[in-house]
């Protein structure tokens, strides 16, 4: 293939490698605190702020910022848009990749991370949001283990397993959507139970759909944003179909977004009347809820339209950057920012630079992982030996 | 007959994991408590603040000592809370009232009716006994600290500094000894009767008629009767309870009901989710078959146009030439008709001459 020929160099102490493996080195000695010593030894968290960074970011913007998987797979294989069809392997792979670190910044969170099949194979809690979002993230990664596998089995060559996987493709991208909509919803269903510690503006009844409806938009600005990193650093690995469809990509999945973030902002509203909360919106908090209502959800969603109305690429890419900046703050405001807000200033929480470390070491490995896979695995590309027609 | 149709019904929503929790949740019945468990009443107006009851908490439940001693009534200044070594605190509240103030209120797990711990466990690490006490089991716990998050109270406590096997820690309500038929050592230790054990029937009755008898000494409000669907620990007090740190807009719905609904929906997704994204599936795979067949269709009639037409012209130019060639032949008969005609005369003529 042409692209091999024309392959960049890169070499094993590129300023990349050498940065990550300190980063890793430095998580590995982070890790041994964190198992010789407890949380208290990495962490800021105590018994009013039980969950620090490691849920509130690596954990629930981690997941909302994986969605790319899923509204892909759906856009292409359900709902029959195929010119985009070059943009589902790289969106499976962030997925497959994002929730696995999801899983990974569990080890680190939990108490007693040996016990997590507990849930499902020792004592089931049935009663709990969390049991669900447990049980589907387990097999959402399993599904996108699977719907990322011929990848992997081109590379090495597995012709007849590869042959069954691909088979079930609409089986899995309907079981991904479905465990999809359960667990981004139920993320946000996680904070029903707490009326009396969340800030009025971010508690709702309509939490679930709000994580929903949100993440779609953050799955389509991640495929966008992710998309635009990957020309920058692997356009040598990118076949013609792939760079042809990327402005298609770009302009398509923009306009999805600025609908989705439409509908968001409007059931954002809907949930301030219900709840009768209006007058918060004059308080210091409503001040911070209106950056984010403004900001990064009304902003990002007239820009996507004006970028795609002028078929503006560079605007997309700004909006597409700004909605995930949007997502990432409103996983944080529930979580830690707008969370235990009636305690004093003294008793809140903010991250030990450990607990960031961990953080970054964890998302350093997943981006080591992604370099990895895209420099050997067709996922820019087609396998010249599984070309198929679309 | 009503009976065995409520076995039946609790077999079958035991069967399924997803179908029990709407269920349960969703259903007709209201779960208003277990009939004859136990609560402790504390009354405010009779505490004097000797920490007597953390220091037999400590005691009992064989807790590390604290850096400073129970009679180390200066540690009342700060206000404390519940943490993994400590079940229980006293709290000291200067209400400006000179006649009353300060006044002390105990702190500890309220033991709700309906937990928000047990309701956010996915291990379901918590029970609420019949007896009353909500109780936990640290060998299933594993560590997610969604019950410190969930419980309205701020009461459960994690040993964050235990590297391999921490545990949440609260208050009990000496359920090992109300098991064997004795007192919460709280309630035992108590110099002023300021805690009352009973059943939490009994002991509502009791706050009432202390409230009704000694109007000017209570307010008429007893803290746990219902905020949060109710709690086995009942306070009353003299003054308004958000002025001694009770949260008072906690509401009165208990924790699983905020849930139920969010739950309910899952198996409705699971059931539609495929329907409807299968019929998704389904029209857009027809849509692109049409297309294509419309498409076929289109190209198959051009054709035949195209041939039809090609045909006529064929058959025109065919006419045309048999009609030139007719033409051709008639002239060429003529001519040659002419031309024996000419030849016919000029031989004529010869013969003529020769004759001439």
């Amino acid at each position: 293939m042409s692209e091999h020929s024309t392959a960049v160099e890169r070499p094993l102490f590129s300023p990349f490698n050498v940065i990550a493996s300190l980063i890793i080195l430095f998580g590995l000695w982070l890790t041994y605190l964190r198992f010789t010593g407890g949380l208290a030894a990495v962490s800021n968290l105590d018994h009013n702020n039980p969950w620090g960074i490691w849920i509130g970011f690596d954990l629930l913007c981690g997941v909302a910022l994986a969605a790319g998987g899923y509204t892909t797979a759906a856009a292409v294989e359900i709902f029959g848009m195929k010119k985009y069809h070059a943009a589902v392997r790289p969106a499976i792979l962030t997925g497959f990749l994002g929730y696995s670190m999801v899983a990974f910044a569990l080890l680190y969170d939990v108490g007693q991370p040996w016990r997590l099949p507990y849930p499902f194979i020792i004592s089931p809690g049935v009663t709990s949001v969390m049991f669900e979002v447990g049980a589907c993230v387990m097999l959402y990664l399993t599904v996108l283990f699977l719907e990322f596998s011929p990848v992997a089995l081109e590379w090495i060559g597995a012709r007849k397993l590869r042959r069954v996987i691909v088979r079930l493709t609409i089986l899995l991208t309907i079981f991904g959507v479905l465990l999809s909509t359960l667990h981004q919803s139920s993320l946000g269903a996680m904070f029903l139970l707490v009326p009396s510690k969340l800030h009025p503006l971010w508690y709702s009844p309509y939490l679930p759909v709000f994580f929903f409806v949100s993440s779609i938009a953050a799955g389509l600005s991640m495929v966008i944003f992710e998309g635009t990193l990957a020309h920058r650093n692997f356009h040598d690995k990118m076949d013609k179909e792939h760079l042809e469809a990327s402005r298609r990509v770009v302009l398509g999945f923009g306009r999805g977004a600025s609908l989705v973030l439409a509908g968001y902002f409007a059931i954002k509203v809907f949930g301030i009347a219900i709840g009768n909360n209006w007058h918060y919106l004059a308080t210091n908090y409503g001040l911070w809820f209106m950056v984010e209502m403004l900001g990064f959800v009304a902003l990002p969603c007239f820009l996507f339209a004006i970028g795609v109305r002028e078929r503006n690429a560079t605007v997309i890419k700004w909006a597409a950057f700004g909605t995930i900046l949007g997502i990432i703050l409103n996983r944080l405001n529930v979580v830690l920012i707008c969370f235990n807000w009636q305690l004093p200033a003294e008793a809140r929480y903010f991250p030990n630079w450990k607990e960031i470390g961990i953080s970054v070491f964890v998302v350093t490995v997943g981006i080591v992982l992604y370099r990895f896979i895209v420099t050997r695995m067709p996922v820019f590309y087609e396998h010249p030996d599984f070309k198929e027609k679309h | 007959m009503s009976r065995s149709r409520r076995d039946f019904l609790k077999l079958i929503t035991g069967a399924g994991v997803a179908v029990a929790v709407p269920l349960t949740a969703e259903g007709h019945d209201h779960f208003t408590g277990y009939p004859d468990s136990y609560g402790i009443l504390h009354d405010i107006t009779l505490c004097i603040g000797c920490r007597s009851c953390e220091a037999a908490c400590n005691k009992v439940n064989n807790l590390p000592a604290p850096e400073k001693p129970f009679e180390d009534l200066t540690v009342l200044d700060q206000k404390r809370r519940t943490d993994e070594n400590t079940y229980t605190v006293v709290n000291k509240y200067d209400v400006g009232n000179s006649s009353v103030s300060p006044l002390f209120r105990k702190f500890q797990c309220n033991h709700c009716m309906e937990p928000a711990c047990a309701s956010a466990c996915f291990v379901a690490a918590f029970t609420k006994t019949p007896e009353g006490a909500v109780i936990y089991d640290p060998s299933v716990c594993v560590g997610c600290r969604y019950c410190l998050i969930a419980c309205p109270f701020e009461v459960p406590a994690y040993e964050f500094h235990d590297p391999l096997d921490p545990r949440v820690v609260k208050c009990t309500m000496c359920y090992p000894r109300i098991i064997e038929g004795k007192l919460p050592s709280c309630v035992e230790a108590c110099p002023q009767e300021a805690l009352t054990f009973g059943k939490r029937e009994d002991l509502i009755a009791i706050a009432r008629e202390r409230i009704r008898k000694h109007p000017d000494r209570y307010i008429n409000h007893i803290y746990g009767e219902h905020e949060v669907g109710g709690t086995s620990w009942l306070y009353i007090s003299g003054v308004p309870f958000e002025k001694l740190g009770f949260r008072t807009d906690l509401g009165i719905t208990p924790a699983p009901e905020l849930t139920s609904g969010a739950l309910a929906m899952v198996p409705i997704i699971i059931g539609m989710w495929p329907v409807l994204l299968g019929g998704i599936y389904f029209i857009t795979q027809r849509k692109e078959k049409m297309a294509a067949r419309e498409l076929k269709d289109a190209v198959n009639e051009a054709i035949e146009n195209t041939q039809a037409s090609a045909n006529e012209v064929k058959a025109k130019a065919l006419a045309a030439a048999k009609q030139d060639k007719e033409k051709a032949i008639e002239k060429a008969v003529e001519k040659a008709l002419k031309e024996a005609a000419k030849q016919a005369k000029e031989t004529k003529e010869d013969n003529g001459k020769e004759d001439a």
